[in-house]
């Protein structure tokens, strides 16, 4: 197995159009468990880790630009209050072990429907930037992904960052597991409040082939009582059904997809009235 | 493969610190895994897909022709017997014409590099003609379709006393259900095979009983004894998963067959696949009980899945059926206990050993009949609870302390756990965010449970030590090698101090445990300090007479190297005493006979002693989700003499999180006989997260019958967390939960 050691940008890019089967690591914490179990034999290995670009992450108009190398437990450390949504999501990977290697830009190049910083990336309309030797797109977030573990992502493309709105109100996330850490979701919801715009996000994990939508969860917005009345029981109990009737789940070994429906519909129910009453509050 | 060496200073009753302690918490303690030698092979094993087929032929032309591989073995090349077993020898060492479980060994390939051998196995075509699996234990017991030409029953265990017509006025029935639980131990087999210049091998290996192992290897190989010398290497956990062999007769066929070292290290999926699990269970009771709650029947049918092959089915199911009515006193009792043959994975020995099965029945039962007879459920066990000199269903008579009442009293008198906080990390789901209060309803629990220590029903169960004083740099020092597994139970530290204790002696070093010296017996039943405590308290014994012989005094103790009278005053040195002339003893001990059970009655005193633990569980289930946090354990278990206290304290935290496990997340999936969740992703066990805080009460009241009174500690904890744990989840939920584990779909009706 090759394994190319790019320690530019550019080189990393060029190095993906020379090989467009070799398999990109950063943190490695899906990738190298692919490889030690023979699930996968890449012919080579592209190491983004000497890339320091893509470690960065700055502002860039009223969002943020994050490169792909930024890791959970950065993201938890420097962009909790900006990003609170996927904080939470973040302090839901792995251990505090995996969390100190593992990055967002991994997570969207897995494409697992199970990906936690996929929810609240949907639920804020976030962006992904791909860059090849062609060029440079982006692609929503609601786009990127095709099925499982399949994105648009050409076999000349690297992630080169993600672009996501600073929280404009309220943020939740929410995962479901059958232990108390450590564990794969057997479905999770994330939820943003946009009290400017009156629109509410949201990204439902693992209850589908890809992450997906609840976009008639999302239209009650238009009912809610936005300036700063109490939610009414019917609205809650509305927004979660519509969540829960949003995915796409099926029975597997971590779940049934009855409970994945019924799991995601109190979630919906929960998050809305937990980020109802921050806003109200605020 | 080194000597070990404990802590100075330290007898019975203290808590030096274990040898192995700070090199596993450091990552430096060498597992099986790491084992290495010059020239080395390494090990692969072809296994089948299928849970039932013929095996039509075996083309091993692909793998023989990857370059790199040494050997490409199939069961035409066992050279001794073709068939292995703990009790009854039924399991092929390679399949012969037809595969019975998933994950049943066809082939065996070294190559010089791991991948090369597993991409040789891979090579190896099999075409196998499948058969339809038979997956279900109940319906097999009378299937016309058998696993085996014997049939599908590999025991049945009756036990009757008293009336067998018995009727009650409070009839509480119920039918419950175990899953299939995993050892889950952190090392997945693996060893060393190296062939030796005499024709026979030499085999360092992770395992409960290397003379158990002993027996079996040299049968396979066609080896007299003496040339199969079995070493143990560092064992990274057990709790029965290594009572089996797994690849020891592969590695060692791989290793004659090349003449050079071969290493098998398998990977969790294979590891997965390569050991017995604890037996699913279904399980039917009756208990019958008068208007003031006490028993007057229990009637119960208990029917295990052994799986494929027997392993040690038989003891289990004897376990499960003995103690199938708890410890309670129960005047009529009609029991069935069955181990059955399916094409599902082996079932075998876990910390529990079909105790832990009917403890959840039993348990369960209890509640209900609390519930029937509006009364509290530790009243109900109380005023049932064993006493010392009452008998079991068996008709043996308990003797020596049976505190059940009393830990009962125990762990319901313990503080509660204080009301929960806002921090999520105190709520079900955690830093998941599931939960922000809603839903959430606190339940208390309760369970207590019974197991035989050591091995029952007439087994000759001993152990050997040998024990040599001698002087050392001027210092009296001492050696004790038995071969006993040290699999993380912490009994390396345990024979060092009992050595310190008996013989006065500071320096004391324990022997890698190895075939040389006589068999220990296994690493399991709750048994080694018992037994190979008790052997090494008896040749520590005999080299005290023998020095007190060389003294010419029989008035005399051995204490801080000197020989001393009982008012004091130091008759001689010890060093002047042994000279030049080391004293060495070797001694089988044996704990007090066992005797099998009748046939038809199931009376007999079958077991050597009896251990008891408690549990009371405080629990947080969301109610909407379906997520369970246990928030706190009260256990209360009798050790007799705690010898190393803080390892005692350990082994309950240990046994009880074990349990938890199987209440609430571990088990392994199997659907038409394939296991669909072989891995740690997806079998979870409990984090640090999810398990509670504990509060642990030790009793020692001191068996009189055993070394230093003490009673087996490993698996009772094990046994009675669960139903306590799924107690205090149907008080906080109303739901009926006859199925462990419980699952967010089963409290939510999903």
């Amino acid at each position: 197995m090759e394994f190319l050691r790019p320690s530019t940008w550019d080189e990393a890019l060029a190095a993906k159009a020379e090989h467009p089967d070799a398999v990109p690591i950063a943190g490695g914490t899906d990738v190298m468990v692919e490889l030690n179990f023979d699930r996968r034999r890449p012919p080579a290995l592209l190491d983004l880790t000497r890339v320091a670009s893509l470690a960065d992450w700055a502002a860039d108009g009223d969002r943020l630009r994050i490169g792909a190398g930024v890791t959970y437990r950065r993201i938890i450390d420097e962009l909790g209050g900006r990003l609170p949504g996927l904080a939470m999501a973040a302090r839901t990977v792995g251990s505090p072990q995996i969390r100190n290697r593992g990055t967002v830009g991994g997570n969207l190049g897995s494409a697992s429907p199970a990906g936690d910083a996929h929810p609240p990336l949907l639920a804020t309309g976030a962006e992904v930037e791909i860059g090849s030797v062609r060029g440079v797109r982006t692609v929503a977030v609601a786009d990127f992904f095709q099925g499982p573990k399949r994105s648009v992502l050409a076999p000349d493309e690297l992630i080169a960052a993600f672009l996501v709105p600073a929280a404009t109100g309220p943020q939740q996330f929410a995962k479901v597991g059958t232990r108390n850490a450590m564990v794969i979701a057997v479905c999770s919801f994330a939820l943003a409040l946009d009290p400017q715009r009156r629109t509410i996000g949201t990204g439902i994990g693992s209850a589908g082939p890809t992450p997906l939508r609840a976009t008639e969860a999302e239209a009650l917005a238009a009912e809610l009582p936005w300036e700063g009345k109490t939610l009414p029981d019917t609205i809650v109990q509305r927004f979660g059904e519509l969540v829960g009737a949003a995915a796409r789940p099926i029975d597997d070994v971590r779940g049934s997809a009855a409970y994945r429906r019924h799991a995601l519909a109190v979630l919906g129910g929960r998050t809305l009235r937990w980020a109802w009453e921050e806003h109200r509050c605020a | 493969m080194s000597t070990t060496t404990v802590g100075a200073g330290a007898g019975i009753g203290t808590s030096p610190l274990r040898p192995d302690g700070t090199l596993k918490v450091t990552g430096e303690f060498a597992f099986s895994s790491d084992l290495w030698a010059d020239r080395m092979l390494w090990g692969a094993t072809l296994r089948s897909p299928h849970p039932r087929a013929r095996i039509v032929g075996i083309d091993l032309t692909g793998a023989v022709a990857t370059t790199g591989v040494h050997a490409v073995l199939t069961a035409e090349d066992v050279p001794g017997k073709k068939l292995y077993g703990l009790e009854h020898a039924d399991q092929p060492v390679l399949a012969m014409g037809q595969v019975r479980y998933a994950g049943e060994p066809v082939a065996i390939v070294a190559a010089d590099h791991p991948e090369t051998a597993r991409r040789a196995a891979a090579a190896i075509v099999v075409e196998y003609e499948v058969l339809p699996p038979i997956t279900d234990p109940v319906a097999a017991i009378d299937a016309e379709e058998t696993v085996h030409d014997r049939g599908n029953l590999l025991r049945h265990v009756p036990i009757r006393k008293g009336s067998l017509e018995a009727t009650a006025p409070v009839v509480v029935t119920g039918e419950y259900e175990v899953g299939m639980q995993d050892q889950a131990f952190l090392g997945p087999e693996s060893g060393l095979a190296i062939p030796a210049e005499d024709g026979g091998v030499d085999l360092f290996i992770a395992t409960q009983w290397l003379h158990g192992d002993l027996g079996q290897v040299a049968d396979c190989l066609g080896l007299p004894p003496s040339k199969v010398r079995l070493s143990l290497a560092g064992v990274g956990g057990a709790f029965g998963g290594r009572e089996d062999v797994s690849m020891q007769v592969h590695a060692c066929m791989l290793a004659l067959h090349t003449g050079r070292p071969v290493k098998m290290v398998y990977s969790r999926e294979e590891s997965f696949h390569g050991h017995v699990h604890r037996h699913p269970a279904r399980m039917w009771y009756e208990h019958g009980a008068d208007l003031d709650g006490r028993l007057v029947y229990v009637k119960a049918r208990i029917v295990l899945d052994g799986g494929a092959y027997a392993s040690t089915s038989m003891a289990v199911v004897a376990n499960a059926t003995t103690l199938g009515v708890g410890p309670y006193k129960v005047p009529n009792v009609v029991v069935d206990g069955y181990a059955v043959y399916t094409n599902n994975p082996p079932c075998g020995a876990m910390r529990g050993f079909g105790a832990v099965q009917a403890c959840f029945a039993y348990e369960s039962q209890m509640d209900k009949l609390a519930a029937a007879l509006g009364l509290d459920p530790v009243d109900v066990r109380v005023r049932n609870a064993l006493e010392p000199g009452d008998t079991m269903p068996t008709g043996q008579v308990v003797h020596g302390p049976a505190p059940v009442a009393d830990l009962l009293d125990r762990v319901r008198a313990a503080a509660p756990p204080a009301q929960r906080g806002d921090d999520l990390r105190e709520l079900p789901g955690g830093v998941a965010n599931t939960t922000h209060g809603e839903g959430v309803r606190r339940g208390v629990g309760y369970g207590i449970g019974i197991k035989n220590v050591g091995f029952s029903e007439g087994f000759d169960d001993y152990s050997t030590a040998r024990v040599r004083l001698e002087v050392v740099g001027g210092e009296p020092a001492a050696v004790v090698h038995t071969a006993a597994a040290e699999v993380g139970q912490g009994l390396v530290t345990i024979q060092a101090q009992i050595v310190r204790t008996e013989l006065g002696v500071e320096q004391v070093t324990v022997a890698t445990a190895d075939t040389t010296v006589g068999s220990a017996g296994s690493s399991s039943a709750s048994r080694q300090t018992y037994v190979t405590g008790g052997a090494v308290k008896a040749a520590c014994e005999a080299v005290r007479a023998a020095v007190l012989r060389r003294a010419g005094r029989d008035d005399v103790t051995l204490r801080g190297g000197r020989l001393v009278t009982e008012g004091g005053e130091v008759v001689a040195d010890l060093v002047d005493v042994l000279g030049d002339r080391p004293i060495e003893e070797t001694v089988e001990w044996r704990h007090k006979p066992t005797h099998p059970l009748d046939p038809r009655t199931g009376q007999g005193d079958a077991h050597v002693q009896y251990a008891f633990a408690a549990h009371r569980a405080t629990v947080d289930v969301d109610v909407e989700l379906g997520l369970v946090r246990v928030v706190e354990i009260a256990t209360a278990q009798d050790v007799g003499r705690a010898l190393h206290p803080q390892s005692v304290r350990g082994q309950i935290a240990g046994g009880t999180a074990q349990g938890l496990g199987l209440a609430v997340m571990e088990e392994i999936q199997v659907v038409d006989g394939l296991i669909r969740n072989p891995s740690f992703t997806d079998y979870l066990i409990p984090t640090i997260l999810d398990v509670p805080p504990m509060r642990i009460d030790v009793l020692e009241l001191g068996d009189p019958s055993a070394p230093y009174g003490l009673r087996g500690v490993g698996e009772p904890p094990t046994i009675s967390s669960t139903p306590a744990i799924v107690a205090a989840i149907r008080a906080a939920t109303g739901l009926a939960l006859n199925r462990v584990p419980v699952r967010p779909e089963h409290l939510t009706g999903t």
